[in-house]
C-alpha cells in the first residue's frame, strides 16, 4: 500500500513540516519576499492569482519558468508551484526546476478532462484539491501526498472552503462507525480504493495532511477553516488584493497559530484595512466555478 | 506521575512530537505563549520552518522568555528547531536562540528532491543510554551542522556531519526522529530533565 512506501513518507513529511502555517499565493519575488518575511510556511508561485484568472479569462497555464527560478532565488521557504489537472509534462518540467511541491490545481486550466497525474512516479510531492472524501482518497491512491479542500478559488468567499471541509470530515466520521462489509460498500460508491477507506475508518482521519484553501480572505477565515479541521491554510488572491498586502499576511500567520484564542484573533484583525473584494458564489455562472474541475 | 514536557506549537510537526512523547512516556503541553513555559519540564522545538516560527518568536515577544528557559531546563530542537538552537545561522544568516555552540547551514542538502531517508550507526554513548540498534533518519529540506563547538558531543553523523548532538542538557538532530516509530531519541532527552 503506497502509505508504507519510503518515497511517499518523505513527501508526506514536508507536507507534515508545513502544518500550522499559510502558503502564500505570490506573482513575482518582490511578494515572495514579503510572504517569507512575513511569515509564510511556503509560498506558491503563479503567473496570476485566482481572482485574476477569473476576470481575465483565457486557457490559464503553469507560469513561466523564469518567473519561478526568480522566486527560488529569493525565497528560503519552500517554493510551491501549479500544474493543470492531468498535464504530467508541465510536472515533469516543475520537477526538474526543483519545485518543493506541485499543487495539480482545477485554477489551472484542466489539460485532461478524465485523468489526473500519476503522481507516484514522480520524487517530488503533490497536493491536490477535493470537495469530498471519495475525490480525496482518489488523489492519494494516485500519490498526492497533501489535500487541500478545493473550496472557491479567487471568490474571497469563504463559503465553499467551509462546504468541503465539513463533508471530507463528516465522510470521515461516518466511516469510523461502520462495519468492515458496509465499508466495501461505501468505497465502492465513493469510488475510492478499499485500503485507503479501512485506513480513514481506523484513525479517523485523512492518511495525509488535509490543508484548506478557496476563498480564505481574513484572519478569522483562517481561523474557521482550521477550527472546522484544516491543518494549514493555503491563502491565494487573499493577501495580495487586499489594501495592505503586508499587515494581512502577518495577521493570518498569527491566526493559524492561534485558532484557538479569540484574544490574539482579535490582536490579528484590528487595523487590517480592506479584504479583497468577494464574489456571490449563487451569482457565478457555472461554467466559471473552478471546484467542478477535477474528476 | 508522568513528566510534563512542553512542543512549541506556533508552527510545524509539533502534533508528530507529542505523539513521539508520549509513547516515549512523557505528556506532552503544547506552548504557545510564556506562561506556559512555567509549567513544563523540559521543551521541544519541532519541525517546521524556521522563518515562520522565528517570526512569531518575535512577535509574541517569547525569545528573551525562551532563552531563560534554556538557562535552566532542557530543550531538544529538531531540523528548524536546531536551527533556532544555533548559535549561528547560514543560508541566509539569521538570528537565533544561539543556545547551542553550533554553526547551522539551513536547506544545505538542496531542495526537497534531495531530502532522503538514511539509516545511521549511531555513537556506542548513545546505545548505551538508550539501547542499541541502527537509527532511521528522516531527513526534509534539512540543515547541515557546519561546525559544533569543543564542548559539543556527536552522538550520530550521516556523511561525515554531525546529525544528532547534544551540549550539556541541550540536544538537537538535524533530521526527524518524531516522524519513525523509533522512541529512543525522545527517550534521550527525557534522561536529561
Amino acid at each position: 500500500m503506497i502509505l508504507n512506501d519510503e518515497k511517499f513518507r518523505l513527501k508526506v513529511g514536508l507536507a507534515e513540516m508545513l502544518k500550522g502555517g499559510v502558503i502564500m499565493d505570490v506573482v513575482n519575488a518582490e511578494q515572495a519576499l514579503i510572504a517569507e518575511r512575513a511569515g509564510a510556511c511556503a509560498v506558491m508561485a503563479l503567473e496570476r492569482v485566482p481572482s485574476d484568472i477569473r476576470k481575465e479569462g483565457g486557457v490559464a497555464r503553469m507560469s513561466p519558468v523564469a518567473m519561478i527560478r526568480g522566486i527560488q532565488a529569493v525565497s528560503s521557504i519552500p517554493v510551491m508551484a501549479k500544474a493543470r489537472i492531468g498535464h504530467f509534462m508541465e510536472a515533469r518540467i516543475l520537477e526538474e526546476m526543483g519545485v518543493d511541491f506541485i499543487d495539480e490545481s482545477e485554477v489551472l486550466t484542466p489539460a485532461d478532462e478524465e485523468h489526473h497525474i500519476d503522481k507516484r512516479n514522480f520524487r517530488v510531492p503533490f497536493v491536490c484539491g477535493a470537495r469530498n472524501l471519495g475525490e480525496a482518497l482518489r488523489r492519494i491512491a494516485e500519490g498526492a501526498a497533501m489535500i487541500r479542500t478545493k473550496g472557491e478559488a479567487g471568490s474571497g468567499n469563504i463559503v465553499e472552503a467551509v462546504r468541503h471541509m465539513r463533508t471530507i470530515i463528516k465522510d470521515i466520521r461516518r466511516l469510523t462507525v461502520l462495519g468492515k462489509e458496509e465499508l466495501v460498500h461505501e468505497a465502492k460508491l465513493m469510488g475510492a480504493p478499499l485500503d485507503l477507506v479501512e485506513w480513514c475508518a481506523e484513525h479517523g482521519k485523512l492518511p495525509v495532511p488535509n490543508f484548506s484553501a478557496g476563498g480564505i480572505a481574513t484572519p478569522a477565515d483562517a481561523a474557521l477553516a482550521m477550527q472546522l479541521g484544516a491543518e494549514a491554510v493555503f491563502v491565494g488572491s487573499g493577501i495580495f488584493k487586499s489594501s495592505d498586502p503586508e499587515k494581512f499576511a502577518k495577521a493570518i500567520v498569527k491566526a493559524a497559530t492561534f485558532y484557538n484564542d479569540p484574544q490574539k484573533l482579535l490582536e490579528a484583525s484590528e487595523d487590517l484595512g480592506l479584504g479583497m473584494p468577494g464574489l456571490e458564489i449563487s451569482k457565478l455562472p457555472e461554467g466559471e466555478l473552478m471546484q467542478t474541475r477535477g474528476w | 506521575m508522568a513528566v510534563r514536557v512542553g512542543v512549541l506549537a506556533l508552527q510545524g510537526d509539533f502534533e508528530a512530537h507529542s505523539k513521539s512523547l508520549l509513547q516515549a512516556g512523557a505528556v506532552p503541553v503544547e506552548v504557545r505563549t510564556r506562561q506556559q513555559l512555567e509549567k513544563i519540564r523540559g521543551l521541544i522545538i519541532p519541525g517546521g520552518e524556521s522563518t515562520t516560527m522565528l517570526r512569531l518568536l518575535n512577535v509574541l515577544d517569547l525569545m528573551g522568555p525562551l532563552r531563560d528557559f534554556g538557562s535552566q531546563k532542557p530543550i531538544f530542537g529538531t531540523c528548524a528547531g536546531a536551527i533556532l538552537l544555533a548559535n549561528q545561522v547560514l543560508n541566509p544568516v539569521q538570528e537565533s536562540l544561539e543556545l547551542m555552540d553550533l554553526t547551522v547551514q539551513r536547506n544545505a542538502y538542496g531542495r526537497q528532491i534531495d531530502s532522503r531517508v538514511a539509516v545511521l550507526e549511531p555513537d556506542a554513548t548513545f546505545e548505551q543510554r538508550v539501547g542499541a540498534g541502527k537509527l532511521e533518519a528522516v531527513f526534509i529540506r534539512a540543515p547541515i551542522i557546519r561546525r559544533a563547538g569543543e564542548n559539543v558531543t556527536v552522538l550520530a553523523e550521516y556523511e561525515g556531519d554531525p546529525v544528532l548532538v547534544e551540549q550539556g542538557m541541550h540536544m538537537a538532530a538535524t533530521f526527524h526522529p518524531e516522524l519513525t516509530a523509533d522512541s529512543r531519541v525522545h527517550r534521550l532527552f527525557l534522561s536529561k530533565l
